[in-house]
């Protein structure tokens, strides 16, 4: 055999290898996609046409479907109070994960292990069980089938997150940075709003549509603790067995769409997020 | 000030402390109460007795274990493939992540009622089977004659939708490999595939730690993808610790169903953390 | 008046002693350099000075006030640090202005100030970019600026010039230093950088394991070290030593050589010399060369005698190869003595 041929060789299956690479990335591309635009075509067809046989590939973009989920009794309700719940869960993890996030990146203090343990361990439960005993719990307060006590379980979900997500972003900010603007005439608090704060907002506001996300997902607790306030995923569960075809479609599709956009808004933190919230 | 950096920390670390004593060990420690008593008060392992004996618990245990066991690896595997294939990319790798995190933001249900979209009766796997002439009027493949293709929908449904967040873990863990342990494998001319068995594989250990522990919980946690295609077709421990609280009112039944979740989870993060331990000043 | 008076400052982190009792006081308009390897305590005693770190003990006192219970934004002084911690969000201009905009000047003065420094450090035309689009050497002069526009009456450094290449080190420290004795503050600098120590400070305190060893002028910690650790950190290379035994009432025995020495009853003496104080001669110390580097302006031999090592920098004209002997005369008003137990200087 000739050096050419060896080389032309090698080449080919360069080539061939190449091909592989992009069918497998097209292909996977394709995996997560195809299933959500099916889910697209259900949703953006008659509910006359979800419920034929055989489908069409295509949607029809007719409204129908959309409109009944819309006129369905408490799925607006329902949506509204996912939100809610939602924005509350966002908040409340941000304003009581980031201090501590911001505690854990800047000061050594006895128990400080200890408290990392404390985080760390409830990623490692099943939280959403919990809910079982707060349901007694939040009927003795008061609490019971409110979306702020909901959202109180949420936050809890939501705050080993925001702790992780908030201590590796502030964890990027050099600590002379704060330095500096004390010797330049900042008290701490002063520092951390005139340097920290708007370095660190654009990631803060990626792990605040983090916990919004987790909230909005949720679908248990959500189950366990209301009854009446029923958030979506609660309401789409509990009418799993009763409701037509459609109306699971269209509520699905109502589930998909915010997080479409929110991944799409936090891609760039995503890994940066996770990077540091590994250790 | 200078007092203040002594107190400051435990003043910044009491809300998440106090938020959660109250919402995550309190209700540990209730729930823990409510399983282990009776109706005639004392402790008592009655109702893990009562639970355990149920007809439905090994089968719920059994398919628990079965998916978390088939769905688990093949998310590694594919979270691991996609990880490496990315990080080779130069065009269009922000677009092809963006879409492979899709699913991240996706909650379970939703994923459920998507791949019903495909399985169930007048859906598109039937539709695209009838196109192609292998079928001629519609099958239903979710009932209790087809129990492997019900599990089947589930998993690809779990694998579908949970694979995203181990991706997003192990890309990171592989930004953080430095560059140059790979320039200095190229130079002692190392395959690629050596190159990921000695360097990628072992230094991502941290960050395979965390997906793991992660999925596998998540895994023990299934529910509402299973309710949603499932039905009650296919009991899972989730679900029936759920049937247990609102179809038979029986929330200690419901509770010592939670602590063997959650006694199976802890079981599995300690053999993981225990196979994939890093050595000390082993990390990057 | 900007004296600095530490007093009996000491601090531990846990069990590890990092300042040991250390007391200086660093004179009006003074430029001190702490002076020590990694780890010697040098940054430690600037950040307690800042306020940035807080004194297990003792006292730190500025123009007559006692400051180390104070905030550092209420201690007068101003703050370069090693990575410049120019604010990746502001302009240069509101960087340097920063201090004054926190002190609520009224805007025009801010501009006259900022302006004033800037036209010192010379970067009046980057005063609308971002820290992002700044080389190395235009961050560290912002970082000066931004110190400088505050008028302190202590100016602190750490390392500030460690960053950047060899010669653009070189220039900054000489405006640097231009820029300091100008602005007629008291500055104390934190550096590795024997060179820079030397070329910059009116004072060097030299620091060794959390202790000063010596504060003096450049030139008597060069020719006068306090102690062995002084005399074998600077210098380039660093001082040889050689070990004396007594030969009667001032005299000491040096590998078979009779000097002039102090007269102590010690057991034992080092004899230490500056490679650059040896030179050729018919009597003197019997060397052995083992290496020979030409390095231009002159010649760095390096010698055995007896067991030890032993350098000397010749005339660069000098023939030497390796293995030839060599008989080398110090000269006599430059030869230091050490106590090998105290390590300290005897005269």
């Amino acid at each position: 055999m000739t050096d050419a041929t060896a080389v032309g060789m090698s080449a080919d299956t360069r080539k061939s290898g190449r091909y592989l690479y992009i069918a497998s990335v097209a292909f996977l591309c394709a995996w997560v996609i195809v299933p959500i635009y099916f889910l697209l075509i259900n949703t953006l067809s008659s509910p006359e046409a979800v419920n034929s046989f055989p489908k069409s590939f295509v949607p029809e973009f007719d409204f129908s479907s959309l409109q009944f989920f819309a006129g369905f009794e408490g799925m607006l309700t329902a949506l509204k109070n996912s939100v809610i719940v939602a924005l509350m869960t966002m908040v409340m993890s941000i304003i009581i994960g980031a201090p501590a996030g911001y505690a854990l990146s800047r000061f050594e203090f006895p128990g400080k292990g200890l408290f990392r343990l404390l985080i760390l361990l409830t990623r490692a439960f099943p939280l959403p069980l919990l809910a079982l005993p707060l349901a007694v719990m939040f009927i003795q307060t008061g609490l019971d089938d409110t979306a702020f006590g909901l959202a109180l379980v949420h936050t809890t979900l939501a705050i080993p997150f925001a702790v992780l997500i908030t201590f590796s972003l502030f964890s990027g900010i050099p600590i002379e940075l704060e330095e500096a603007a004390w010797t330049l005439g900042c008290t701490r608090l002063t520092a951390f709003t005139k340097v920290v704060l708007p370095l660190i907002l654009p990631g803060i506001t990626a792990s605040a549509i983090f916990a919004f996300v987790i909230s909005w997902n949720e679908v248990f607790a959500a189950a366990v603790l209301t009854i009446e306030n029923r958030t979506l995923t609660a309401f789409l569960l509990q009418n799993l067995d009763t409701s037509p075809l459609h109306l699971k479609f269209a509520g699905g599709f109502i589930l998909v769409v915010p997080a479409l956009i929110f991944i799409f808004a936090v891609r760039k933190y995503l890994f940066a997020m996770w990077g540091i919230a590994n250790r | 000030m200078l007092l203040n950096a002594r107190i400051l920390p435990y003043v910044l670390i009491l809300p998440v402390t106090l938020f959660l004593c109250l919402f995550f060990i309190y209700p540990f420690v209730l729930v823990s109460q409510q399983a282990f008593g009776s109706s005639e008060g004392g402790w008592s392992l009655d109702n893990f007795r009562e639970v355990v004996d149920y007809w439905k618990f090994p089968i719920s245990l059994k398919n628990t274990l079965l998916l978390a066991a088939a769905v688990v690896p093949i998310q590694l595997a594919l979270a691991l493939l996609m990880a490496t294939m990315v990080s080779k990319m130069e065009k269009g790798r922000d677009m092809v992540l963006y879409i492979w995190t899709i699913p991240l933001g996706i909650s379970d249900l939703a994923a459920g009622i998507i791949w019903l979209a495909i399985f169930e009766q007048s859906g598109f796997l039937n539709s695209m089977l009838n196109g192609m002439g292998v079928i001629d009027k519609p099958v239903n493949f979710l009932t209790y004659q087809n129990p492997w293709i019900v599990f089947v929908a589930i998993a690809l449904a779990e694998i579908w939708r949970a694979t995203a967040i181990m991706l997003v873990i192990l890309v990171a863990g592989i930004g953080l490999i430095p560059k140059e342990y790979y320039e200095a494998a190229d130079v002692f001319g190392a395959s690629k595939w050596k190159q990921f068995t000695r360097i990628t594989f072992p230094m991502l250990r941290p960050s395979l730690q965390t997906a793991l522990v992660l999925r596998v919980i998540l895994a023990f946690e299934i529910f509402a993808v299973v309710a949603a295609l499932g039905g009650t077709l296919f009991p899972v421990l989730m679900g029936e610790t759920y049937a247990y609280q609102f179809d038979l009112l029986n929330s200690g039944a419901a509770a010592a169903m939670a602590l063997i979740i959650l006694a199976i989870s802890i079981g599995f993060t300690l053999i993981i953390l225990r196979i994939l331990r890093v050595p000390k000043g082993a990390s990057i | 008046m900007a004296e600095i008076q530490i007093k009996n400052v000491a601090k531990s982190f846990g069990a590890y002693q990092a300042l040991n009792n250390i007391n200086l006081t660093i004179a009006d308009q003074e430029f001190m350099v702490l002076l020590g390897a990694s780890g010697c305590g040098k940054s430690t005693l600037l950040r307690i000075i800042a306020g940035l770190e807080t004194a297990t003990s003792g006292e730190v006192w500025i123009g007559g006030k006692r400051i180390d219970h104070l905030s550092p934004k209420d201690r007068g002084i101003a703050m370069v640090f090693q990575n410049y911690a120019v604010f990746p969000h502001l302009t240069v201009f509101e960087n340097i202005g920063f201090g004054l905009r926190m002190q609520k000047l009224p805007n025009d003065e801010v501009t006259q100030r900022v302006e004033r420094v800037a036209g010192l450090m010379h970067i009046e035309m980057l005063l609308k970019r971002y820290s992002g689009e700044l080389s190395g050497g235009q961050r560290q002069r912002v970082a000066v600026a931004r110190a400088l526009a505050m008028e302190p009456d202590v100016i602190l450094m750490d390392e500030p010039l460690s960053n950047l290449d060899a010669l653009l080190r070189m220039e900054m420290r000489a405006e640097l230093k231009g820029v300091l004795a100008e602005s007629k503050t008291t500055a104390i600098y934190v550096t590795h950088d024997q060179v820079e120590a030397m070329s910059m400070a009116d004072r060097i305190s030299v620091m060794h394991e959390g202790n000063i060893v010596q504060a003096a002028s450049p030139i008597e910690v060069y020719r006068d070290p306090a102690a062995k650790f002084v005399a074998s950190f600077i210098g380039n290379p660093p001082m040889n030593f050689l070990p004396a035994t007594p030969a009667g009432a001032g005299k000491w025995q040096v590998s078979g050589q009779t000097f002039d020495g102090p007269n102590t009853d010690k057991a034992g003496l080092q004899f230490a010399i500056r490679p650059e104080d040896m030179a050729p001669a018919e009597h003197g110390l019997v060397a052995t060369a083992k290496i020979v580097e030409p390095l231009g302006a002159h010649l760095l031999v390096t010698c055995q005698i007896d067991e030890a090592q032993f350098r000397v920098i010749l005339d660069s004209d000098t023939v030497v190869k390796p293995g030839q002997t060599l008989t080398l005369a110090p000269q006599s008003d430059r030869v230091r003595w050490f106590d090998p137990e105290t390590t300290l200087a005897v005269a």
